[in-house]
């Protein structure tokens, strides 16, 4: 099996990942042997719908799966170690320090009870030990940094005196503010509005650029990552079926997963026609078809499919799964 | 409810926008807004009114009241059951009468109070900081720790909290101090299951995630993050509880197991009268009777109110 050969500097590489979920009616593999990078100063684009495994990816990289759910095997290393195999104390001291995580909605993520000031200070000094003016400084900076006006007064407010678009930049600042080496933002726009998520997407990739931290951007909108990322990995239930660089998968895609994703995307380019959809729905976790799990919304699928396809290099710089690639070296 | 929108001040706005928007948030503080809602009641308004007066009478009364009940060498058996309005022989006027022991009711009412109040307080503080810990611990914990606990509340929960108490005091003995240790064992299972039932709901959230994501301790996310969350609720079980809990001790006093003769709460008053009933000599159970109702009642009113106003369901 190819996987994906990561760079010797990779902030974050991924090996073989599996993170089931035992629940009573079955076991979800929620995350199936599924594998990539980041480099410093990157930005991954995770993309799949809604219960491809994107999120749980995330969420098994910061070590917070819960149970019934559990990281059943594979590598996820950082730094020398695997994250997969550290204790709870060591993890700690990673989370929020070394790689942080932004949320989907900000006015859930930040404490309702608690000022802004309080909640980044708090960030800052679980990790670093330095004094609460410092660390008020470092939240100020941090502030400023995110694009936020008159930093002070925002300091002293309550999440809900501040908009949405302010909450999460708040909430950004915040995942900055230790100087991460990757961060993961878990679908940080969809709760926001258009002109406001084209701002934070600017402000994200700009600080990711100046800092060097890697990022991995999970959502489910193939127009932001084709905006912001440098690379994309397209999931289908739990597995990564594509991966490659944006312009490479946008332009040109090979799964015939990723080509329905993109026709179902509107264009303004293009006016007048129906936009076309990927038939049928995503199979249940807990009952994928036999071989490849797309091959029941396939029109490409035929008796070969019902044997799981490997990874294969089918075009240069990607790495797909599927046993009829749309591009092929020689007919490229 | 926002009435923060002064449309006299508008106008001029317009011209400042960001500075003056600013000021305008700044109008009306939290608290101002909490005060104003609560004030929309007359009757809680009343109620608390009332409980700021007893409350004020129950800590100045060593200073205010014609007599120490306490110090027997104030109290003359000669001047036992004067009907209210009597006068002694060294001229003092009984505006409540006396008791049975010749003490000026008034003051015992007032040195009463001073019991009562500060058994419940200190007794529903104390049961308050225990009930919430375990019912955070818990509600985090989850697993076998939480069924462990929350069976040991419905357990106690399912037997009437006088029995328990009386049991306890029994077995414990007389005196202030083992009364509010009865009170607290009694009284923590409301406050852990309230918790719990909070803290269930706020642990589910995501910025108890977004915390765990930031690396903080778990101590540091119950009591930092969830404990502020869970507070409401906590406020409403604390003042019923209150008064629950000066009722019961008055109970127990009334039973004679409660606090000792010589320092006589609300409860002993009104046994001590009880046997006076029967012969016209109402005071002596009646007075104190009263101010245990009133104690009680407007706590209870206060309680209700603080309720409406700190639950978002029953906003207007």
């Amino acid at each position: 099996m190819t996987t994906a050969q990561a760079p010797d500097t990779a902030t974050l590489t991924v090996r073989n990942l599996e993170t089931h979920f035992f629940t009573r009616v079955g076991v979800a593999k929620a995350v199936n042997n599924v594998s990539f990078y980041v480099n410093p100063g990157e930005i991954l684009g995770l993309v799949g719908e809604s219960g491809s495994g994107k999120s749980v990816t995330g969420f098994s990289i910061m070590g917070l799966i819960d149970p019934p759910g559990r990281v059943v095997g594979g590598e996820i290393l950082y730094d020398g170690q695997n994250l997969a195999n550290l204790d709870d104390e060591t993890m700690r001291g990673i989370r929020g320090n070394r790689i942080a995580m932004i949320f989907q909605d900000p006015m859930m993520t930040l404490n309702p009870v608690l000022r802004v000031d309080t909640q980044m200070v708090e960030a800052v000094r679980a990790h670093q030990d330095v004094s609460h003016a410092t660390a008020l400084e470092l939240s100020r900076a941090a502030l400023e940094q995110v694009g936020i006006p008159s930093p002070e007064r925002r300091l002293k407010s309550y999440p809900h005196e501040l908009s949405g678009g302010m909450r999460q930049r708040v909430a950004i600042a915040i995942a900055f503010i230790n100087k991460p080496d990757l961060i993961i933002a878990d679908e940080p726009t969809t709760a926001l509005d258009v002109t406001i998520q084209a701002q934070i997407l600017f402000e994200a990739q700009q600080l990711c650029r100046e800092t060097g931290t890697a990022m991995i951007w999970i959502t489910h909108d193939l127009a932001v990552v084709a905006a912001l990322a440098d690379r994309i990995a397209v999931m289908y239930a739990g597995r990564i079926v594509e991966t490659g660089s944006t312009d490479d998968v946008i332009d040109r895609p090979v799964h015939p997963y990723t080509e329905g994703l993109l026709g179902s995307v509107p264009s303004r380019n293009v006016g007048g026609t129906r936009l076309t959809q990927i038939p049928g729905m995503t199979p249940s976790l807990l009952n994928l078809p036999e071989g490849c799990a797309f091959r029941t919304r396939c029109s490409y699928a035929d008796s070969a499919c019902h044997s799981e396809p490997a990874e294969t290099k089918p075009v240069d710089g990607r790495i797909v799964r599927c046993v009829h690639p749309l591009l092929t070296e020689a007919g490229a | 409810m926002s009435t923060t929108v002064d449309t006299d001040r508008s106008a001029p706005a317009a011209a400042e926008p960001t500075t003056r928007a600013v000021k305008r948030v700044r109008v009306e503080t939290p608290f101002q807004r909490f005060a104003s809602e609560f004030m929309e009641s007359p009757i809680a308004t009343a109620a608390l009114v009332v409980l700021t007066v007893i409350v004020a009478l129950a800590l100045l009364a060593p200073f205010i009241t014609p007599q120490n009940p306490y110090d027997l060498g104030q109290v003359d058996v000669l001047d036992a059951r004067l009907p209210p309005g009597g006068e002694s022989m060294t001229g003092m006027t009984f505006w409540l009468g006396t008791d049975g022991a010749g003490r000026d009711l008034f003051s015992a009412i007032l040195y009463g109070l001073r019991i009562s109040l500060a058994v419940g307080i200190f007794s529903g503080f104390l049961a308050l900081v225990i009930g919430a810990a375990v019912g955070l611990i818990a509600a985090y914990a989850g697993g076998r720790i939480e069924t462990i606990i929350m069976r040991v509340v419905d357990l106690q929960l399912s037997f009437p909290a006088v029995l328990i108490a009386l049991m306890l005091v029994a077995v414990l003995g007389k005196g202030v101090d083992k009364i509010i240790i009865a009170l607290v064992i009694v009284q923590w299972a409301y406050y852990a299951r309230t918790v719990r039932g909070s803290a269930l709901v706020e642990r589910q959230k995501e910025y108890v995630e977004a915390a765990r994501c930031l690396g903080l301790s778990h101590s540091r996310i119950l009591f930092r993050h969830i404990l502020p969350n869970c507070m409401p609720p906590l406020i409403v079980v604390a003042t019923v509880q209150t008064a629950s809990a000066i009722a019961l001790e008055a109970t127990l006093s009334f039973l004679g197991v409660g606090l000792p003769q010589t320092e006589p709460s609300l409860g002993l008053l009104i046994a001590n009268g009880h046997e006076y009933l029967l012969s016209g000599k109402y005071w002596i159970s009646t007075f104190p009777g009263v101010a245990l109702l009133l104690t009680i009642m407007s706590i209870n009113l206060v309680g209700d109110q603080l309720r409406d106003v700190l639950n978002p369901r029953l906003r207007r």
